[in-house]
């Protein structure tokens, strides 16, 4: 079957690459971008289009939760760190060392070829669904199967934020 | 394979999930900031939870535990922002830096 970019199929391809473009040029900025400011944009761009994948692998809500905690969130909090913390004017750039780039460029290589080829030598078998995955199995399947792990999380956010508040304030007086 | 059916191959998530992991551990490697590192363990996280949701899509039999798995990554991750975080602005109030090379008050 021969796919063309003018029927829904086609135009969904499309949709996916411009989605999967998004997503490695935001990598790309927040990885190698010299300015801060800079790596966290690209780190919005890259959870944008990871968001937009999450959408292409059949959980909406997933992406949803991926706007809202990591966008909305995570990215909002470190832009604020930078605020707080990073003044331009003092920012070393640049890499720690002559010789680490190459060396971060080697091993991040060779981690990502040995994924790569893993992934494509495996033979994946898939097995059949015995739910459809939908919001409500998962809202289920949080209050009951995983429910300790679910417990657990809530007391993990709840120290991680008051240990953020201890830290963050030590040492204020000075 | 036509480049228009690449969204429904679990080997381009894969790749796309190995790819991001890659320029996750490039700049841990590279980065001389703390707030720099946080942000490539960021990308890290995204790559293993692609993976996850990748894996949960075409292979899992149960679609839902991947998704509850990448869920709990995401709190994980927020977690570890705020802590990070409020390390790096107690550090910052101590030394006037951010250089990963000021933090040297554990070496041995």
């Amino acid at each position: 079957m021969m796919e063309t970019l003018f029927n829904p199929d086609g135009l969904v391809g499309l949709i996916f690459f411009v989605n999967l473009i998004v997503t490695i040029t935001g990598g790309f900025i927040a990885c190698t971008s010299r300015r801060l400011v800079r790596a966290v944009i690209g780190l919005v761009i890259c959870f944008v289009g990871v968001a937009g994948l999450y959408y292409f692998l059949n959980s909406p809500f997933i992406a949803m939760m991926q706007i809202l905690i990591y966008i909305g969130a995570v990215a909002v909090a470190i832009s604020f760190a930078i605020m707080l913390a990073a003044p331009e004017e003092r920012l070393k750039i640049g890499p720690s060392g002559p010789l680490s780039g190459p060396l971060g460029l080697f091993a991040a290589a060779l981690l990502t070829s040995g994924l790569v080829t893993v992934a494509f030598r495996t033979e994946w078998s898939s097995l059949t669904k015995i739910n459809d995955g939908s919001v409500k199995i998962i809202g289920i399947q949080l209050l009951t199967t995983h429910s300790m792990v679910f417990e657990l999380i809530s007391i993990v956010l709840l120290i991680a934020i008051l240990g953020a508040l201890v830290i963050a304030r030590g040492g204020r007086g000075n | 394979m036509s480049i228009l059916t690449l969204h429904n191959d679990l080997t381009t998530y894969l790749v796309i999930g190995a790819v991001l992991f890659g320029m996750g551990v490039y700049g841990i490697v590279t980065r001389r900031t703390l707030i720099g590192m946080l942000i490539a363990a960021e990308l890290l996280l995204s790559g293993a939870s692609i993976n996850f949701m990748a894996f949960n899509r075409f292979i899992s039999p149960d679609p839902a535990l991947g998704q509850i798995f990448t869920l709990f990554i995401m709190a994980i991750a927020a977690a570890e922002a705020a802590i990070g975080l409020s390390i790096i602005i107690a550090f910052y109030r101590h030394h006037k830096s951010i250089d990963t090379e000021d933090a040297v008050q554990l070496k041995g």
